[in-house]
């Protein structure tokens, strides 16, 4: 009836993850009754949950992304404190059992359900406002999409209390991940969670592919885009390319621990490198799903806050789409100890490092655009200097792992850990981080505040150069990564010096919330009223803050890039609109039921409950063939209540 | 009296300096050069050499973007009254040529090194030395390495005993999950994989004592998957081998069944061993692996769960 699942499945013997479930559920149940005794479930229900516009969808993705960079965090925290303390004869206060699940769980969460999220979340948000339109072009979709995501978060984290995680390191190789070798359900959780939270992510790179190539505003051709729509276009255009290959490979890897295939099994012919080949495959893209849309992110707040145009923008949209292109040519470098010959080696390894040359010309470009500009130090800003002199180091570690002869002695080692911390916080966290404080006024109507915002900066930054430098000095000296142990007494002082790094990054996030904290209780005092609290270039920065759901209630006329810069400096008066009706669509619950279905669907296939995933399964296929056909129609704003509302009335 | 009271003050005193000096001097010891950064055979120093010459390369460039980019962001910030600023100049022709220019051309001088480092250092590539190459046939299991001498009839767990100067060839595979060889101070690691065979060369310059383990996380023993290679000089090689030949047990299917069981912290052995248990041992056909099991028992993974 219950599968593999019954009461010994809670880990009563490892206090860690029973208490900080716990925890987490008490704060969860906490939240969950004031939200009850303030009687918020209708507002939340209507204004969030059953949404379908993209910036409140954006939101709860940033949201989602925030909540889960604390877990991803804690993970993070409870490693360094394990290295620093088991060292020698020291056994530490994590046994492998449990230290294996951490390092697993850190980084499917932190690039799955942490970067992911941020980087889809801030182009939901700003994406259709930059482009000057109303919405995406499937709403509801979207909302599908958030909540997928959202299951594969919840998941994950059942995992904590009931049954244990993967114990194969995110990328799951096999044949660790196979049933010989990994038999309990840790491996289930980490497939099925990234199954369906990737069904999510497919589905919105097609919305998004679709959204940029379709829907803008008259006259924004595609050299008109901002150059954030261009990284979004291209990000997406990867995700569509790269996740079905993902999907596959797990779902070779899920027929061969439930049907006893032999894919990537050791024996009866199962080849372990075509996973990781497949993988990387997927992989690799990945990288630049991430970084592209940060990049986007910068290329837009170093404008803005020098005074000045990008430089050389066609060389920035150039370098954008042959980074969109090369990325599919190197996954082999995340490989190159495999044993391919030289020629092979040294193709993938000229490849990856002609990816530096687009990159370096960003770099460039930003440095120019500062250059003779009048810039002013918000946190948004300082996020992207600090950003451009640490993603400069981390490029060039990342080229160094690039020379095959170079990785067969720093592949796997902390050297890579502290690499690809180093482009992965210094440039995606970072941008995310940027990007919150750049656009948070234009979502809630008043600034951050600015002086816990530059802690917070000063903490991220001072944290990851304590945290990883002494990594990448570790990796040369001969320390691999995933040690749960760690051999040599002589690493200490610098594995103490990383553990200081990781407690300053905690104060960082600290700051964070004391930002937030400070800024919703000031926020009458914060209010942006001109709808453009930075001098924008971009029209997110035309409409007011908070946006109304339809965004425009005229759609701009785009005659040159950095429109609204344009249209502030032309001169001359703005024509007195001419409203026309509004079809908006309706609020849909399709997102969030079909997610629950699939979280009890994906919850019983990893316990082997098959009555009921074939129940959640139907369930959320019928619920989505719902949401399809329903023919309801779109509701629509008459001409005269637009006015209305565009006069204040 | 008096110096007794005078005593507790100054090493009380000299207890404050005592722990920054301690600070510094065991943050010296870690930065003193180990791992690749004290190769002791060719392939290390020739790979310690690229890295140091493409770091060298990129830093020409680096080093002055990073320091532009901090001294235009402090230069050009609004408070600056001495700093010229421009109109919404945005784009300029030559200058784009320059800022696409700098990246290609390092990119293609590091092609070069890329090409030229990756043919030289090619694992499979045999190092041309003095004396024959030397076999050693490496099986990971969980969670220790097995040596195999296969032209000298002798087995280790744990410990890799070579001649220094003597280029030795290495066959790889795992009897368990993926595994990567490494040891640092010799240079180049390679995969070891089931049902597949990897190669790589590696040399010994001097005697010594040198760390090796698995850089490739393979479970709960991962950490402990370590041993020495001992560079000894030829002499004691044979003998070493001569002792290995008649003191050690064999290495025979019940053995060989034994030590493939999972276990951790396997102190070295010797033994005698057959030249084709590697063979076996990548075909499947060793005692203890799943073919071998599988007209006895049925595989465990067959119920679906």
């Amino acid at each position: 009836m219950l599968g593999r699942l019954s009461w010994a499945a809670i880990p009563t013997n490892e206090p860690l993850p029973l208490i900080s479930g716990a925890v987490v559920g008490l704060v969860i149940l906490a939240v969950l009754l004031l939200i009850t005794v303030k009687g918020w479930w209708p507002y939340l229900w209507r204004e969030w949950i059953t949404s379908v516009d993209h910036k409140r969808i954006g939101v709860m993705y940033t949201v989602l992304g925030l909540v889960m960079l604390v877990r991803g965090y804690s993970d993070a925290i409870m490693m360094r404190t394990q290295q620093a303390i088991a060292i020698g004869d020291a056994q530490g206060y994590l046994p492998p059992e449990h230290y294996d699940q951490i390092f697993s769980a850190h980084g499917t969460i932190m690039i799955f359900f942490v970067a992911m999220p941020l980087v889809i979340g801030l182009m939901n948000f700003a994406v259709p406002l930059q482009l000057g339109v109303r919405d995406v072009a499937f709403p509801v979709l979207n909302s599908v999409s958030f909540w997928l995501t959202a299951t594969g978060a919840l998941l994950i984290n059942m995992s904590l209390v009931i049954g244990n995680f993967a114990r194969t390191g995110w990328m799951g190789y096999p044949p660790l991940s196979e049933l010989a070798f990994s038999p309990d359900v840790g491996v289930d959780y980490y497939l099925w969670s990234l199954q369906i939270s990737s069904v999510g992510t497919l589905l919105t790179g097609i919305n998004f592919v679709t959204t940029i190539l379709k829907l803008r505003a008259p006259g924004m051709l595609y050299m008109r885009m901002p150059v954030f729509c261009w990284t979004a276009l291209c990000a997406n255009m990867l995700i569509v390319a790269a996740f079905p290959i993902l999907t596959a490979t797990f779902v070779m890897l899920l027929l061969d621990r439930y049907l006893g295939m032999h894919f990537f099994t050791n024996d009866v012919g199962g080849n372990q490198m075509m996973y990781v080949n497949l993988f990387w495959a997927w992989g690799h893209p990945e990288v630049y799903i991430l970084i592209l849309p940060a990049f986007g992110i910068y290329s837009e707040i170093v404008p803005t806050f020098s005074g000045k145009g990008l430089f050389s923008y066609r060389s920035m949209v150039l370098a954008t789409l042959g980074i969109c292109v090369l990325s599919f040519m190197v996954w082999l470098h995340h490989f190159f100890t495999m044993g391919a010959g030289a020629d092979v080696n040294s193709f993938f390894g000229i490849m990856s490092s002609i990816i530096a040359v687009p990159t370096g010309v960003k770099v460039f470009n930003w440095l120019f655009t500062m250059f003779r500009g009048r810039i002013v130090f918000t946190t948004p800003m300082l996020f992207s200097v600090g950003f451009i002199v640490t993603f400069v180091i981390g490029g060039l570690t990342g080229v160094l792992l690039a020379v095959p002869p170079v990785d067969f002695v720093v592949h796997n080692s902390a050297f890579l850990v502290a690499h690809f911390h180093n482009v992965i916080i210094g440039g995606v966290v970072f941008g995310a981080l940027a990007g919150v404080n750049y656009w948070f006024p234009k979502a809630f109507g008043f600034k951050l505040d600015e002086r816990w915002g530059h802690a917070s900066f000063w903490c991220w930054l001072i944290g990851f150069y304590l945290a990883f430098m002494p990594l990448y000095w570790l990796g040369l000296l001969g320390m691999t990564r995933r040690l749960e142990h760690i051999p040599d007494p002589a690493w200490r002082p610098m594995l103490l010096v990383a553990e200081a790094g990781a407690i300053i990054i905690f104060v960082a996030i600290l700051c964070q919330v004391a930002q937030l904290y400070v800024s919703i209780r000031t926020r009458d005092q914060r209010r942006d009223l001109t709808g453009d609290p930075w001098n924008g270039r971009t029209l997110e920065w035309s409409t007011t803050s908070p946006p109304p759901a339809y965004n425009f209630a005229v759609l701009p006329k785009v005659e040159t890039i950095d429109a609204f810069w344009h249209m502030k400096h032309a001169g001359r008066a703005a024509p007195p609109p001419v409203y026309e009706a509004i079809e908006m669509p309706h609020n849909s619950p399709a997102g969030f039921i079909t997610a629950f279905f699939a979280t009890i669907m994906g919850f019983s296939l990893i316990w082997h409950i098959w009555w009921l995933a074939i129940l959640g399964f139907v369930a959320a296929v019928f619920v989505v063939l719902i949401a399809g056909w329903s023919i309801e129609r779109d509701e629509a704003i008459p001409a005269a209540e637009l006015a209305q509302l565009e006069r204040g009335g | 009296m008096r110096g007794a009271a005078v005593l507790p003050q100054r090493s009380g005193y000299a207890r404050l300096l005592r722990w920054p000096a301690i600070g510094a001097a065991t943050l010296l010891t870690s930065c003193a050069p180990a791992g690749i950064l004290d190769p002791q055979g060719p392939i290390a120093a020739a790979e310690r050499l690229l890295l140091i010459n493409s770091t060298a390369i990129m830093l020409v460039v680096v080093v002055p973007v990073i320091l532009a980019t901090l001294g235009c962001a402090w230069w050009y910030r609004a408070s600056n009254p001495h700093a010229s600023r421009s109109a919404d100049e945005s784009y300029e022709g030559r200058v784009e040529f320059v800022v696409w220019s700098i990246p290609a051309l390092t990119v293609i001088l590091l092609g070069g090194v890329i090409w030229i480092g990756s043919h030289q250092l090619d694992p499979r590539a045999p190092i041309a030395g003095t004396s024959d190459p030397l076999r050693v046939d490496v099986v990971a299991l969980d969670w220790k390495w097995l040596f195999i001498y296969p032209d000298k009839g002798v087995a280790a767990v744990n410990q890799l005993v070579i001649p220094a100067g003597t280029p030795i060839q290495f066959r790889l595979t795992s009897a368990t999950v993926m595994n990567s060889f490494f040891v640092p101070q010799l240079g180049s690691q390679i995969y070891a994989m089931g049902g597949m065979t990897t190669h790589l060369n590696l040399m010994a310059d001097r005697p010594g004592e040198f760390p090796g383990f698995s850089a490739n996380y393979s479970g709960a023993g991962f950490p402990w998957m370590r041993f020495v290679v001992k560079s000894v000089p030829s002499g004691d090689f044979y003998a070493w081998v001569d002792q290995a030949r008649s003191s050690g047990s064999a290495l025979d299917d019940a053995g060989y069944a034994a030590l493939a069981k999972p276990s951790r912290d396997v102190p070295p052995a010797t033994y005698r061993a057959d030249s084709d248990l590697f063979q076996r041992v990548v075909d499947q056909t060793a005692a203890g692996s799943g073919k071998a099991n599988a007209d006895v028992t049925p595989p465990m993974h067959h119920t679906g769960g």
